[in-house]
């Protein structure tokens, strides 16, 4: 077996692959054009260990269709760039519920990815969302201590908008998973 | 509901570490906390599909408008495989890199080198059946940065990789063979072992090459791999 190929950071020029409408998986010339579901948006500072923004990250999102599938009729992938003041903003539709390990549900989740400078390998996290129900039984959330469980739970801050900041450091620090 | 193939643990030495003293940018930005152990999920497992349709591919850097970008011509190539050898077919890569002078054509690289108007260094590229893929383009040059040590970055083109799970989704670095500045380089000290490290340099290939016209690299690159049997819920 040869074993996976070493991650290495983004750097600080990853824009050269930067495609700003990607951030919005709605676009009308998109893969996603017309597509039937809520209207959400997902926003958030990244900050650093020192409390700084962090302006050169990117972010990738990942997620299920509004009925919790991924069988591809739903392109579920963006990308954005935060800005100077370290913000992303993603435009998409609001997940279902997915399958878990065993009989066990997933409650809705995006999944983020960062990579900027800095980072040696992308960091891998998830946006549930405030309030569902089914976050009570989600198999993933169990796994996290509940002090910390906050960092992966969106907050509404507005009809169909929805904010998580990332800490990538120190106190309030987001949860990182990994398979 | 059958569960999903687990993805293998990564193999010890292979990756770098988060916290790298002698990369200063990482101080701030490493996690202090180990990442969450999970079972591999749909999420996962799951990919998004990339078609040329939606992400038109782009695979010859050196050349805009018709005109010939300064520098070393070459083709880069190599098969995209997965731990256990199987080709991935399908995969999305994307490459970007500095001009021959060492000089990202980027509002905020602000080396003194000169820019190339001919040349913008960003591709995209998919893998066929086999997992190959290939692309032309312009040996990039070296360039300084702000880090302890010699502090002129080693010549490297970056790949970005999307495979057939969100899982492998990988960010790196291919390098060229002898280059000397790899000894002093802390991104491509702090990779991991002396095989993963080996593993990130590319190899001069005459069979790639094409007769007084452009050299050839051969750069093969391994995503992480599903374990044999599935998981067993805990």
């Amino acid at each position: 077996m040869t074993p996976a190929t070493a991650s290495q950071t983004a750097g600080p020029y990853w824009h050269m692959i930067d495609f700003p409408a990607w951030a919005d998986l709605l676009r009308a010339d998109g893969p996603n054009a017309g597509a039937a579901g809520e209207r959400i948006t997902l926003a958030g500072v990244i900050t650093d260990g020192a409390g700084a923004v962090v302006p050169d990250a990117m972010v990738e999102l990942w997620q299920a269709d509004p009925k919790g599938s991924y069988d591809g009729a739903f392109h579920g992938f963006g990308r954005c760039a935060t800005d100077a003041q370290g913000r992303f903003c993603f435009m998409t539709l609001k997940p279902g519920a997915v399958p878990g390990p065993g009989n066990s549900t997933q409650a809705p989740h995006i999944t983020l990815t960062i990579f900027a400078r800095g980072l040696m390998s992308g960091l891998v996290t998830r946006a549930y969302f405030a309030g569902d129900a089914r976050l009570a039984e989600d198999p993933i959330l169990a796994r996290v201590p509940e002090m910390r469980r906050g960092t992966l739970i969106a907050k509404p801050t507005g009809q169909g908008e929805w904010r998580l900041d990332i800490r990538l450091q120190g106190e309030g620090e987001t949860v990182f998973l990994t398979v | 509901m059958v569960d999903p193939i687990p993805f293998r643990p990564v193999a010890p030495g292979s990756q770098p570490p988060l916290d790298l003293p002698s990369y200063r940018s990482t101080a701030h930005r490493h996690p202090s906390q180990p990442p969450l152990r999970m079972p591999t999920t749909l999420t996962e497992a799951s990919a998004p599909s990339f078609t040329p349709a939606w992400y038109a591919p782009h695979d010859d850097l050196s050349v805009v408008d018709g005109k010939q970008a300064l520098g070393e011509r070459m083709i880069v190539a190599g098969r995209v495989t997965d731990e256990n050898g199987r080709p991935v077919a399908g995969a999305m890569v994307e490459v970007w890199q500095a001009n021959a002078a060492g000089r990202y054509h980027h509002a905020r690289d602000q080396h003194d080198a000169p820019l190339d108007p001919n040349f913008h260094g960003e591709g995209r590229v998919f893998t066929d059946a086999e997992g190959r893929y290939s692309f032309t383009t312009i040996k990039p040059g070296a360039y300084p940065w702000r880090n302890p040590g010699p502090g002129w970055r080693p010549q490297h083109i970056h790949f970005g990789l999307h495979g057939n799970g969100f899982a492998q989704r990988l960010i790196t670095q291919m390098y060229f063979p002898g280059d000397p500045l790899l000894a002093f380089d802390a991104i491509f000290q702090g990779s991991g072992d002396d095989a993963a490290k080996r593993r990130l340099i590319a190899d001069l290939d005459p069979e790639l090459m094409r007769p007084d016209w452009a050299l050839g690299y051969r750069f093969d690159i391994v995503l992480r791999g599903r374990a044999a049997t599935p998981f067993e819920n805990a």
